[in-house]
């Protein structure tokens, strides 16, 4: 069969394709959380900041930024090799949206919670950490599972920058061999078992967080 | 309960005394389960043309059940219903009786109108708008023909003047008198009443008892009405049903039995709910 | 070698503006298509009948988990080897279309979950058909309510336009990537793509949520 010949490379590129969707979700969740406590800042400077920062990345296309990081950032002379601009874009990009997330699942905790910690006397950044968003991480934990969904998605258009991801090394194949439909069914049923791994992946960690929150509740 | 069952039987006798006419409707052991609670146990009950049966019992008793499921909202389990001799919920396939398909309930359910307890207008159209959407698309009505019908009905309840009227711009007695005017519009031979003034502020009662009276004096319909008005069932209905526990725990004549229970149940409630 | 070249980039905006309608041509059918289309989805979707519900389930969630781009080039790639032939452009608004009307079934299967159960049995009470409940009572009520949703897929849409560079459409992004090739001179045209889907987004949001309000104070102004 011929797909058994194909399947090396493919690997290859689905392997590149989850490094840089786990790079990029790290970044993604670093400045997620911080846009989002940026943005709940008394301090207008930040809150400009970030509200910045998240309306560019959300309000410009992900390729758009891409491209202009590959094609314009060297022109600065800034030499970054294109696999890192590839999950640092993707990164801030998903970062953006991910901020929102934060942002509302931060301000859906009750406002009894702020209360309560400043009748114990704890500071705004103690308030934070340790009671506003341990219980505000159960929430965000589904919208994140969609997001990552959707970052995996987007790890595809680093193709169009020469990475050799599983898109690229699909349109690879296809240019070289005539077996077209099998090529792209395959890729495409790759992606979907990326995602539903994703998807479980997400379950768990909801399940877990949230009976950890039942149990510190009692 | 073999009296009960007995004595039902006795009263459906009665109450069909022309033996020639099939009843209007009839329920024959028909049981309704929702998972493991049984809200309708194997019920017997004929309501004979033009009769007004008034239903009445302790929440959670399957009155409304009963309704519901003469409407076709709910399936019966076990069980028959027919409408003036010809079955509801099934329907008859090589000398068997098979469950009826959408198109043989909607044939016979043709004949059945209902009015809830929430009233369940629709919002976006006008109150005229709810009262001709079904005879235009549903009876084939000419727009022009739906819309004479339409006003005389919000005549007779009083609402012509409100014909433009969102239902959200109506109180709650005129959204009801609403629903009525357009479930009459598809001219049912059967009618039931679902708790309509259960959901409305006391002063607005009485407007929708005399609309619901009115129909009572100008048009021939069977109408099964559950109510906890017991003065409004005393003088309007012919019988009155007393359920309990999926079943029909008493039944007779309206001002006999509202004046005179005889089963203990009957008393209880009826002390309870007159005080 | 100064950083920005104003001239430069006025010389190229005409240039770009052209490629801008067919940006704007692809995201008006494309969501045209996914709206149509992802409401028959939601139908389908909610259809009494397994072998109608089960597959679009399917359907929904394999399209909704794999990359647009990849769509695109099976539409593009694999379609000819069926014989169906199509320009780029064609396959380009087909792939936006059918990508995103799984997520505007999505939003639609909110919106016909919201009507409440009454209206259906005032429906039936009235010996509605299905086909007519729909039509007349559900559908109506359903859509208003998920507009600005509806709203925020089609701002996400034009954003997604770009990727028809990838089978050589020549919308606004190709279109920067020429004048940068021809040039040698990329920040202006990429940097000006990107201030326009900035423009597009935020006054999009702006009208999004003047909807949204509106629509609130339709429903507040009417109890």
């Amino acid at each position: 069969m011929d797909l058994l010949r194909f399947l090396p490379l493919m690997l290859e590129g689905a392997w590149v394709t989850a490094q840089i969707t786990a790079l990029a979700l790290l970044l993604a969740l670093v400045m997620g959380f911080t846009a989002a406590l940026m943005r709940l800042s008394r301090y207008r400077l930040l809150r400009g900041v970030a509200t910045v920062y998240v309306e560019v990345f959300r309000g410009t296309s992900a390729l758009v930024q891409l491209f202009w990081m590959f094609y314009v950032l060297p022109h600065f002379g800034v030499n970054i090799d294109p696999f890192m601009v590839g999950w640092v874009a993707l990164g801030l990009n998903i970062g953006a949206y991910g901020a929102e997330v934060i942002r509302g699942a931060i301000q859906a905790v009750p406002k009894g919670q702020y209360e309560a910690t400043i009748a114990v006397n704890m500071t705004r950044w103690q308030a934070m950490y340790r009671v506003i968003i341990p219980q505000a991480i159960p929430n965000m934990i589904p919208p994140w599972g969609n997001l990552s969904i959707e970052l995996l998605k987007a790890t595809s258009l680093v193709s169009l920058i020469t990475i050799a991801d599983l898109t690229f090394r699909a349109r690879q194949l296809n240019d070289r061999t005539f077996e077209t439909v099998e090529i792209f069914t395959l890729v495409l049923l790759m992606y979907l078992a990326m995602a539903l791994v994703i998807t479980a992946g997400m379950r768990l960690l909801e399940h877990y967080t949230s009976r950890g929150l039942g149990r510190g509740g009692i | 309960m073999l009296k009960t069952i007995e004595n039902s039987a006795a009263v459906t006798q009665a109450a069909d005394q022309n033996q020639s006419t099939p009843p209007m409707v009839r329920f024959d052991k028909v049981t309704k389960r929702f998972g493991d609670l049984v809200v309708l146990n194997a019920l017997d009950l004929d309501v004979a043309p033009n009769e007004r049966v008034a239903i009445i019992g302790p929440s959670g008793s399957g009155k409304s059940t009963l309704l519901r499921l003469l409407m076709t909202l709910e399936t019966p389990n076990e069980g028959v219903i027919y409408v003036e001799g010809e079955p509801l919920n099934m329907m008859p396939r090589n000398g068997k009786l098979v469950p009826a398909d959408e198109r043989h309930i909607r044939r016979v359910r043709q004949r059945i109108g209902m009015v809830f307890q929430h009233f369940h207008l629709f919002p976006h159209m006008s109150a005229l708008g709810n009262v001709i959407e079904a005879p235009i698309h549903v009876l084939g009505l000419s727009r022009q023909e739906a819309v004479t019908r339409g006003e005389e009905l919000l005549e007779m309840v009083g609402l012509v003047d409100k014909r433009d009227q969102r239902p959200s711009q109506l109180s709650g007695g005129q959204q009801q008198r609403v629903a009525i005017a357009r479930s009459l519009a598809m001219r049912p031979d059967i009618m039931l009443f679902d708790e309509v003034t259960s959901a409305l502020d006391p002063e607005l009662v009485g407007e929708v008892l005399s609309t619901i009276r009115r129909i009572g004096e100008e048009h021939n319909i069977t109408m099964l009405i559950v109510t906890h008005e017991m003065g409004f069932a005393k003088e309007f209905a012919d019988r009155v049903c007393f359920f309990d526990e999926g079943k029909i725990c008493e039944q007779g004549p309206a001002k006999e039995l509202l004046t005179n229970p005889q089963n203990p149940r009957t008393q209880r409630f009826l002390q309870a709910v007159l005080g | 070698m100064n950083i920005w070249d104003w001239e430069f980039a006025w010389r190229i905006m005409p240039l770009l503006l052209d490629a801008v309608v067919i940006t704007v041509y692809a995201t008006v059918l494309g969501f045209a298509f996914a709206a149509v289309f992802g409401l028959v989805l939601a139908l389908m979707r909610r259809s009494h009948r397994p072998w109608i519900s089960l597959p679009t389930v399917a359907f929904v969630e394999f399209v909704r988990s794999t990359p647009l781009l990849v769509q695109i080039y099976f539409l593009y790639f694999v379609l000819p080897e069926f014989g169906v032939l199509m320009p780029a452009i064609v396959a380009g608004i087909l792939g936006l279309g059918l990508h995103f009307s799984t997520y505007c079934s999505e939003v639609y299967r909110a919106g016909l979950d919201g009507v409440p159960r009454g209206q259906w049995e005032a429906a039936v009470s009235l010996n509605m058909s299905r086909y007519r409940t729909y039509r007349d009572i559900v559908i109506p009520q359903a859509i208003p309510p998920v507009v600005p949703a509806l709203g925020n897929y089609l701002v996400g849409m034009i954003k997604e336009t770009p990727l028809l560079s990838s089978i050589a459409v020549v919308e606004v992004m190709q279109q920067a990537k020429i004048i940068g090739s021809e040039t040698f001179r990329y920040i202006e045209p990429i940097t000006l793509v990107g201030a326009f889907f900035l423009v597009v987004s935020l006054v999009a949001m702006m009208g999004i949520r003047r909807t949204e309000a509106w629509l609130r104070q339709k429903v507040l102004g009417s109890h």
